[in-house]
């Protein structure tokens, strides 16, 4: 056959590309740490398909080029020098049309079977709630008297199923750690499940562009030994009645997103910044000038849309603190108010 | 004074033109449009309601530009039952350079047309890419506010489409009629129609940007898309009034390409750039309509409050509206349309191999036909962009396999283009490079592509930046090299002169090394966690020295661009002149001189071969000038 030493040569180099293009890829394709038990498995994945990529890479690649370097027009050729005279190959046709046709289905029932796994529901699993706004978390433990918090904190080991909604716009839950994403979406509730693996400390960023701060929509996820998680809720649930109104107030405006978009430190961010704020002057959109008083604060947080602050636009802020104040009091039987809290809390800002 | 005189004559000539018409027309229909809604709503005593009155000036806005620009006048007076000639050549009184700015019915012309505007586009859309490239050179906002950040990445992604789809256009227009041996397009009318409404479309985009920008991508998803500021509103138009070119400028090439072609052209004896087309014209008449569709839904949704997409909206125990919908309707589409964009530059890159290998095309039928499979597949696939949307889960299965089955038809073409060039005698001009570099790079958006397919590996990368490297690369694999490669292949056939091959070759080597470090660094930091479309990035990523190698690569590609289009007007008039068949291509439009002739071909031609059959002696594919038929 005319070709045969070309084809011989060509196999080699494909052997070789191959190998060189793995390990490449590896040098410069590296996945961040696995921290959960879905990781692990989805990894295997990932490694099939580089696998895969590094093959077919040097496949085509090497035919190319050895077609560049070897069936070139040399210099001693005639000018009106013609290449082979073949038009086709019915049989190597169907033979690239069935082997890529099996390693798709091959690849296709590899991820159908991980997906089941990695969304089958586990025994004794753990439910947390987020919640996304623009643009902060919220994490809600019902299991622990829907205490609500802006970290995600889970024990090592325990299957975890969280239910995410939004309360405004499409977010994102993604834990690059984990591997697993799944979107927030306004009205309706959806599942991702996670066990993790691995203690330490990680971010949940929005994946999902959400409007002016998508790219700051980022909360700490620390996973912690099982005693260190119970340690750490029963501190959390138990002491914040006991705190100090102000205190208190820091946590509130951490909690519920406030300080995504109003600074403590002078910074300009979507809203206002707090430092400084309280019994100021304050120009609003409208022209007139008011006092930032106790009425004008719990007005803003209420119906921000009320009285806009010159320079920064309305809708904006969420409008419905009223309700998720109410929820979050309920909690505490009413013993806190989170509305003095944050007050309380912006007064110290101004002292 | 002579100077002036001629200056004079240069801006009598262009203030008149069909293009300050259209924007000035476009402006006073805008203006009557808004005030009319505003003026009715203040006699009424209501509020002035300004989106409603910028919509009604939008919509009025791209009917005065096109009367003004003269498109519409013949349909309007076949309307009246007048009856109006076919005008042809360049228009009575005016320089030759003045058909390029009017309306004008010739496919060529309006080919060229497509072609310049295109490179503009392209021009804003990648400036507007360095910007905040370099604004994502380091972490820290450095010069840009998030907000013009967020607007300046959407503009950037729905102004590149519009760029290419009209690059897509250009060689559609240019190259299809005259492949097939057609004087013209089935419907020139329709033909400048579909031109120019793109000019008030892309007014609107632009001037999206600065009523306040948008920030939901090009993608436009509900909620944000309907709490989005004005900006969003007017992106959401322009969008959608693309969208009557697609359809208009398809329907125009499948029945050209149905009813004209030269005697003894059978389907398998077209140039392989026409069947990419056909199947590309395919896609744009059937798909267009339900991203125009849900683009219409918001828009109703932002006007009138009907919550399609608003699932906390729901009265008497009625369902209510969801979020996830619009998705599904956008990707019908969308995604579709990205064979839009690939399926003309593969044809391209099909077309050229064998006149460079001097060999046959290997597997004709299988690449034909394999380009039917992309866009057939194509329309199964489309939520495979949604996979961590909240869609039914297990949904998501079906569409994994339909997904991983684009690959099949793809391998073929990788295949047989491996068949063209084994055994040929290759040659490396600018144009060859270019499809050369093409395969090279669609290779990679190829690749990177089976493992967002397969669904547990598409939870880690869906909306990182490994999807930026995907599809950036399928769509300079798919279409800027091959558009690129089309450009100075078929120079000399427009203008009958040869562009500079070293500053070709210049263009190339910078362009694609450039191209490949872009792609891969993307693909890296994808990996490691860096979200998509996001103004700053965390230092803790490790991404940082990535992203400033991304930069560079990035500003390599703009300056050998503008390489390119230096090299391209410099050798406009000062080139040698082409000789006539400058590549010994066996393509009919090679066989005339060039520039084209006005209706191309002063005889028909007959088909009478192969169009690939170099290296068989004494075989021809078109006989030029056959013997009279006597009639």
């Amino acid at each position: 056959m005319k070709y045969a030493r070309h084809f011989a040569i060509v196999a080699v180099l494909v052997v070789v590309g191959a190998i060189g293009t793995y390990l490449l890829l590896d040098a410069i394709y590296a996945l961040p740490p696995a921290a959960s038990e879905e990781a692990v498995a989805i990894d295997g994945l990932f490694r099939g398909h580089f696998i895969l990529i590094s093959f077919l890479f040097a496949l085509v690649l090497v035919f190319i080029l050895y077609s560049v370097v070897v069936f070139r027009r040399r210099p001693e050729d005639p000018e009106d020098v013609e290449g082979d005279h073949f038009h086709g190959h019915t049989g190597l046709e169907i033979a690239w049309t069935i082997f890529p046709l099996v390693v798709v289905i091959v690849f296709g029932v590899w991820g159908a079977r991980l997906l089941t796994d990695i969304i089958r529901p586990a025994e004794e699993e753990m439910t947390v709630q987020v919640s996304g706004q623009q643009w902060s978390w919220r994490f809600t433990y019902p299991e622990h008297g829907d205490f609500t918090t802006d970290e995600l904190v889970l024990p090592v080991g325990q299957p975890v199923r969280l239910e995410l909604t939004s309360l405004d716009v499409l977010h994102s839950f993604w834990v690059p750690e984990f591997r697993v994403k799944q979107d927030l979406v306004p009205g309706q509730v959806h599942e991702l499940r996670i066990t993790p693996t691995e203690e330490g400390e990680y971010k949940t960023r929005c994946a999902e562009i959400c409007g002016t701060s998508h790219a700051y929509m980022i909360s700490d996820v620390r996973i912690v030994s099982a005693t260190a998680f119970d340690d750490w809720i029963q501190e959390s649930t138990t002491s914040i009645v006991e705190l100090e109104p102000a205190e208190r107030g820091q946590l509130w405006a951490q909690q519920f997103g406030c300080t995504g978009c109003h600074s403590a430190d002078g910074t300009a961010l979507a809203g206002p910044t707090w430092l400084g704020l309280y019994n100021s002057e304050i120009q609003l959109a409208s022209g007139e000038t008011v006092v930032a008083d106790e009425d004008y604060i719990i007005n803003s947080i209420l119906a921000p849309n009320d009285q806009i602050h010159s320079g920064f636009s309305p809708n904006i802020m969420p409008q419905n603190f009223e309700e998720l104040f109410a929820a979050e009091e309920e909690k505490y039987d009413g013993e806190v108010s989170i509305l003095d809290d944050l007050v309380a809390y912006i007064l110290t800002l101004s002292e | 004074m002579a100077f002036l005189r001629s200056l004079a004559r240069f801006l009598y000539y262009f203030l008149t033109s069909g293009l300050v018409r259209a924007l000035v027309g476009q402006t006073i229909g805008m203006l009557i449009g808004y005030g009319l809604v505003a003026g009715i709503r203040a006699l009424m005593g209501l509020e002035p309601a300004r989106e409603a009155a910028w919509v009604a000036g939008a919509f009025l806005g791209v009917f005065t530009s096109l009367l003004a620009a003269g498109v519409l006048g013949d349909w309007l007076r076949w309307a009246t039952g007048r009856e109006t000639k076919l005008r042809h050549g360049p228009p009575p009184g005016r320089p030759e350079w003045t058909r390029y700015l009017g309306v004008d019915y010739n496919h060529k012309v309006i080919g060229i047309q497509y072609g310049v505007t295109s490179i503009l586009v392209l021009l804003v859309g990648g400036i507007l890419a360095l910007i905040f490239r370099i604004e994502l050179a380091a972490p820290g906002m450095q010069f840009l506010t998030p907000d013009t950040y967020n607007t300046i990445f959407s503009a950037h992604g729905i102004i590149m489409i519009a760029s290419i789809l009209a690059g897509v256009g250009a060689m559609g227009n240019y190259l299809v009629p005259m492949m097939i041996g057609a004087s013209d397009m089935a419907f020139p009318r329709l033909n400048a129609f579909s031109f120019w409404i793109g000019v008030p479309s892309a007014m609107l985009l632009i001037a999206a940007m600065f009523v306040q920008g948008w920030d939901t991508g090009w993608v436009a998803y509900p909620p944000l898309s309907v709490r989005g500021p004005l900006g969003t509103q007017l992106f959401l138009l322009g969008f959608y009034l693309n969208g009557f070119s697609s359809i208009a400028s398809a329907i125009n090439i499948l029945v050209t390409v149905l009813t004209m072609r030269a005697p003894g052209m059978s389907l398998f004896r077209m140039p392989i750039f026409v069947w990419g087309s056909v199947a590309a014209s395919i896609i744009q008449f059937t798909a267009t309509q339900t991203v125009g569709l849900a683009l219409l839904m918001v828009t109703m949704q932002r006007l009138f409050g009907l919550g399609f997409f608003d699932a906390t909206y729901s009265v008497a125990g009625i369902p209510p509206g969801d979020p996830i919908l619009y998705q599904h309707l956008f990707w019908f589409y969308s995604h579709p349309v990205v064979y839009v964009f690939v399926l003309p530059g593969l044809g391209v890159i099909s077309e050229l191999l064998p006149v460079f290998s001097r060999k046959p095309l290997f597997g004709y039928k299988w690449i034909a036909l394999s380009s039917l499979a992309i866009a057939l597949v194509g329309f199964l696939v489309w939520s495979h962009h949604m996979f961590t949307s909240g869609m039914s889960e297990f949904l998501r299965i079906p569409f994994m396999f339909s997904t991983l089955l684009v690959a099949v038809p793809t391998g073929v073409k990788f295949f047989s283009w491996i068949g063209t060039v084994w055994g040929g005698k290759l040659t490396f001009p600018t144009p060859m490079l270019f499809v050369l570099g093409a395969i090279s790079v669609f290779l990679i958006g190829g690749l990177s592509g089976p493992i967002l397919g397969t669904v547990p590996t598409d939870l880690h990368l869906h909306d990182s930046y490994w999807i930026v490297g995907h599809f950036h690369a399928t769509m300079f694999g798919g279409f800027v090299f091959p558009f690129f490669a089309a450009i100075y292949y078929w120079y000399p056939k427009i203008t009958g002169r040869m562009y500079n091959e070293t500053l070709g070759k210049l263009h190339f080597w910078l362009m694609v090394p450039g191209f490949w470090v872009m792609s891969l660094g993307q693909m890296r930091i994808g990996l490691l966690g860096m979200r998509r479309r996001i103004a700053d990035y965390d230092p803790a990523l490790g991404v940082d020295f990535t992203q400033t190698l991304i930069t560079i690569a990035a500003l390599v590609i703009g300056w050998s661009i503008l390489i390119m289009l230096y090299n391209l007007a410099s050798s406009l008039r000062a080139a040698p002149v082409a000789a006539p068949n400058p590549w010994n291509s066996r393509s009919p439009e090679w066989q005339v001189p060039s520039p084209m002739p006005e209706f191309n071909y002063d005889q028909p031609f007959v088909v009478v071969g192969e169009p690939y059959d170099y290296g068989l002696a004494d075989s021809t594919y078109v006989n030029m000038s056959p013997a009279p038929t006597g009639d």
